[in-house]
């Protein structure tokens, strides 16, 4: 890594700083499997152009080339997108794309527990991917919206009927969207806000 | 067509293994993958600092980088002359996460740059912040 060459330091460009005035950062999380439209959905909202975070760690080798004597770990990188929507002055939004598989989690510190909630994006092709993904946030309970991504090809569902097959109580709401359309994922997210807004209301009811 | 549907996993004892894509086993025989190690954790016994360096803490600059810094730290120091989050750092500077919440952590307990913790989850969710948010993405 070079970080002598300051004059072309990557950073945001100058309209894309945050205000000086900027207090406090709240995240969203978008989960779903490989290809369902994670990186799309950020990208489509995003204000900044998606950037990426990476982690490497560390696993056993396996099918290595075991010359190097019984230590066969490998390092590798497990990347997640996100963009950024400015709130106001005081509060900003991020948006992270994160792989279904839980064992990446933990690698980002808190990336589920301090979110405000999650949109599990699914696509209807493959909707057994998303089941796992289910069962880990109702453990953790993060509240979680169903965001159905359209393609063209994919079998359509009667909202009643994936409610049914995904087992999800009836207040979870379940929107269709087409995440290439920043209309669209913006109801998404908005679709989330309102529930969680429910759930702050029926909170303070109780 | 009927979609297939999920069997929750909670109520019920964990299945028997399914005929799944053959997972790779670990050489030494373990049923399960044991979950990947961070690479990067060296810093994480000094203070526990590192622990509470979220996602989208917000970093800030307390002041120029001085002559003689390392090239890092000046590098953090540029680019937050505007609040930026520790996953933005991650980004520009290419760094993975962990390996960038320890040079932050360095360069907060140099009192160099000031975190503004993100605003998390609570058990009852706090409206005014949620209608906030609301009409943020509103006006997108």
């Amino acid at each position: 890594m070079d970080f002598n060459g300051s004059d072309t330091l990557p950073g945001p460009r100058t309209e894309d700083h945050l205000p000086h005035t900027t207090q406090a950062a709240v995240k969203i999380v978008i989960v779903g499997g490989f290809g369902v439209g994670k990186t799309t959905m950020v990208g489509s909202v995003s204000e900044i152009r998606p950037l990426t975070t990476e982690e490497t760690m560390t696993q056993a080798g396996i099918g290595v080339d075991d010359n190097y004597g019984s230590d066969t770990k490998t390092a590798t990188t497990v990347a997640m997108d996100f963009g950024r929507i400015g709130i106001t002055d005081r509060l900003v939004l991020y948006l992270f794309g994160t792989p279904g598989q839980e064992r990446f989690w933990f690698l980002w510190n808190g990336l589920f527990e301090g979110a405000l909630g999650a949109v599990v994006l699914v696509d209807t092709r493959r909707l057994e991917v998303s089941f796992d993904v289910m069962d880990r946030l109702e453990e953790r309970g993060v509240p979680f919206v169903i965001a159905v991504n359209s393609f063209p090809d994919a079998p359509r569902y009667a909202v009643e009927e994936l409610r049914t097959a995904l087992d999800l109580a009836p207040e979870i709401p379940i929107i269709e969207c087409d995440v290439r359309r920043r209309a669209s994922s913006k109801d998404v997210l908005l679709t989330l806000m309102r529930f969680l807004h429910s759930i702050a209301l029926s909170g303070a009811r109780a | 067509m009927t979609p297939p549907r999920r069997k929750r996993r909670r109520p019920q004892p964990p299945p028997p293994p399914l005929p799944t894509p053959p997972a790779p086993e670990p050489p030494d025989g373990q049923a399960e993958p044991k979950n990947p190690e961070r690479l990067y954790a060296f810093a994480e016994a000094e203070d526990g600092a590192r622990a509470e360096l979220d996602l989208v803490t917000l970093i800030v600059a307390r002041s120029a980088p001085q002559p003689g810094a390392s090239p890092e730290h000046t590098a953090v120091l540029r680019l937050c002359v505007a609040p930026l989050s520790v996953a933005e750092l991650s980004a520009y500077l290419n760094l993975p996460f962990s390996a960038m919440t320890v040079l932050i952590t360095e360069l907060i307990t140099a009192e160099l740059v000031q975190a503004r913790a993100p605003i998390v989850r609570q058990a009852l969710p706090d409206r005014s912040l949620l209608e906030a948010v609301m009409h943020g993405l509103q006006r997108l």
